[in-house]
């Protein structure tokens, strides 16, 4: 570990540290996202050899993540796996940033008279209070749909009736939709940015960069607003 | 033309220092900044007060002393050009201007607009340099270098350290100069025996004097006199991640 600790006491090497844990939790978003369309798959799964009516697609997809890896790995066994990764990424992810933050205005200790221009991009100057809103987010997101303290009426494993139950208040799906564009922006600067903290660049493939940045914080944003939208419209109800 | 200056006035080091307010008057579109300043001085010289102190030396955009910020732009609102070369046409009549000097806990103000640049000629002895043998200069064509490395090489090496970069930056980084000065020598053949350790102890040298820490805003690049690229500092941090990779791997030949 002492190269870990070594690399980590650099401003560069807490960049690194900062992108490869963002490269961690942005395939987890992708991968979150992609569960989630099951939500919009109509009829219901039947397990082969089920009788019965079967579950809403969404229901046994969340079925399939407890108990996926059994019986090689006991129930809920990947899925602990999984989380304690994420956790120790956001860990880092949010200690690093908080040591450059201090860094950064340490490296400034008189502010100009007259502000700095800003020439650049507007996602790159929210990324800070973006990260703060998003993990207040995701706060609120665990107690209402993994420990269903603040989801009226919770039904641990019944996923979509808790989706429809939440996003059915107009204040909680307005708070979701703001979440998920601090979200996009952040995504947008931080999916960019890490390829320049790593070192990823050649004349070649840089101005794909953008684009991918792009592409992935639009799709991450229409993706996730979709959800609290549909249901407030009605396209997915009880 | 007529202007208001809201200058930084500061007696020394240790001085609190303050905004102070000038008006300069039959101000010729023709002159640069600094001259703008030279007529402000002779004013300030006849009242009998103290003339403002600012860094200057060919006043050719090429040796980067000169630099200070206005109204918030490092060397002005025009792009690509020190404050020496920014000419009074871009202003109109009635500006109002505010002057302060680079602000940076790595960059001590010594008095008005001068700062004490030292940090960077600290980053450049910690490894901005080749190990030769002195003597005579070498066949010019001994080392064949390939053209767009050459003109790669060059791009990085039109760094004047003026410091704009670290004064625009709303982290207060010092990556942009530093990336510069490493990967002019990293790219050549010259500067590839030393390349991992010079990008190792610049790149903690930048660390040490107090410099922020880079998040790739690109407000250095959009304020560069030189307009150097911020691809630059991706190939810093390449070198110095392989670096640390490499010290991690192996057992280090000297210790």
């Amino acid at each position: 570990m002492s190269w870990f600790s070594a690399l980590y006491r650099s401003a560069v090497g807490k960049k690194a540290v900062m992108a490869v844990t963002g490269i961690i939790l942005f395939g987890f978003i992708v991968l979150h996202l992609i569960g989630n369309l099951k939500l919009y798959e109509p009829g219901l799964y039947k397990a082969p050899g089920e009788t019965g009516p079967g579950v809403r697609y969404i229901n046994a997809y969340g079925l399939f993540l407890r108990h996926v890896g059994e019986p090689a790995l006991p129930a809920y066994g990947a899925l602990w796996i999984f989380r304690i990764v994420l956790l120790v990424a956001v860990i880092l992810h949010i200690w690093a940033a908080w040591q450059l933050t201090l860094m950064s205005r340490a490296a400034r200790p008189r502010a100009y008279a007259s502000r700095p221009k800003i020439h650049t991009t507007y996602a790159s100057r929210t990324l800070r209070w973006g990260g703060v809103i998003i993990l207040l987010f995701v706060i609120y997101h665990l107690l209402d749909f993994t420990a269903g303290t603040v989801n009226p009426g919770f039904v641990e494993g019944d996923v979509y009736r808790n989706v429809v139950a939440s996003f059915s208040r107009w204040y909680v799906s307005l708070f979701y939709i703001l979440a998920q564009m601090a979200l996009g922006l952040h995504l947008y600067h931080g999916l960019w940015s890490l390829f320049q903290s790593l070192g990823w660049n050649h004349p070649r493939f840089n101005h794909w960069r953008s684009g991918f940045a792009h592409a992935f914080a639009w799709i991450i944003t229409i993706g996730n607003v979709s959800f609290p939208l549909a249901v407030l419209t009605g396209l997915v109800h009880k | 033309m007529n202007l208001t200056l809201h200058v930084w006035r500061q007696k020394g080091p240790a001085d609190e220092g303050r905004m102070v307010q000038y008006e300069v008057k039959d101000v010729s579109e023709h002159a640069s900044f600094l001259e703008m300043l030279d007529v402000l001085n002779q004013q300030l010289i006849g009242r009998g007060e103290e003339p403002v102190a600012f860094e200057h030396d060919c006043r050719e955009g090429i040796c980067g002393s000169c630099g200070f910020m206005i109204n918030g732009d490092a060397h002005g609102p025009m792009p690509g050009t020190t404050v020496c070369q920014l000419h009074m046409r871009h202003f109109k009549d009635g500006d109002v201007l505010h002057i302060e000097p680079w602000r940076s806990r790595a960059f001590p103000v010594l008095k008005d607009l001068v700062v004490d640049r030292g940090a960077f000629d600290r980053i450049i002895q910690a490894g901005g340099f080749i190990s030769v043998a002195t003597g005579e200069a070498p066949e010019a064509n001994l080392i064949p270098v390939p053209k767009p490395v050459a003109d790669r090489a060059m791009d990085a090496a039109q760094c004047i350290g003026c410091g704009a970069c670290v004064a625009q930056c709303p982290n207060g980084a010092a990556s942009l100069f530093t990336s510069a000065k490493v990967s002019h020598l990293n790219l050549l053949p010259q500067g590839q025996p030393e390349r991992f350790d010079r990008a190792l102890s610049m790149v903690e040298a930048m660390d040490r004097e107090g410099f922020g820490y880079c998040s790739n805003h690109a407000e250095c690049e959009a304020v560069c006199p030189k307009e150097i690229s911020i691809d630059f500092i991706a190939r810093m941090n390449r070198d110095y991640l392989k670096a640390k990779a490499q010290r991690g791997m192996k057992t280090p030949l000297q210790t």
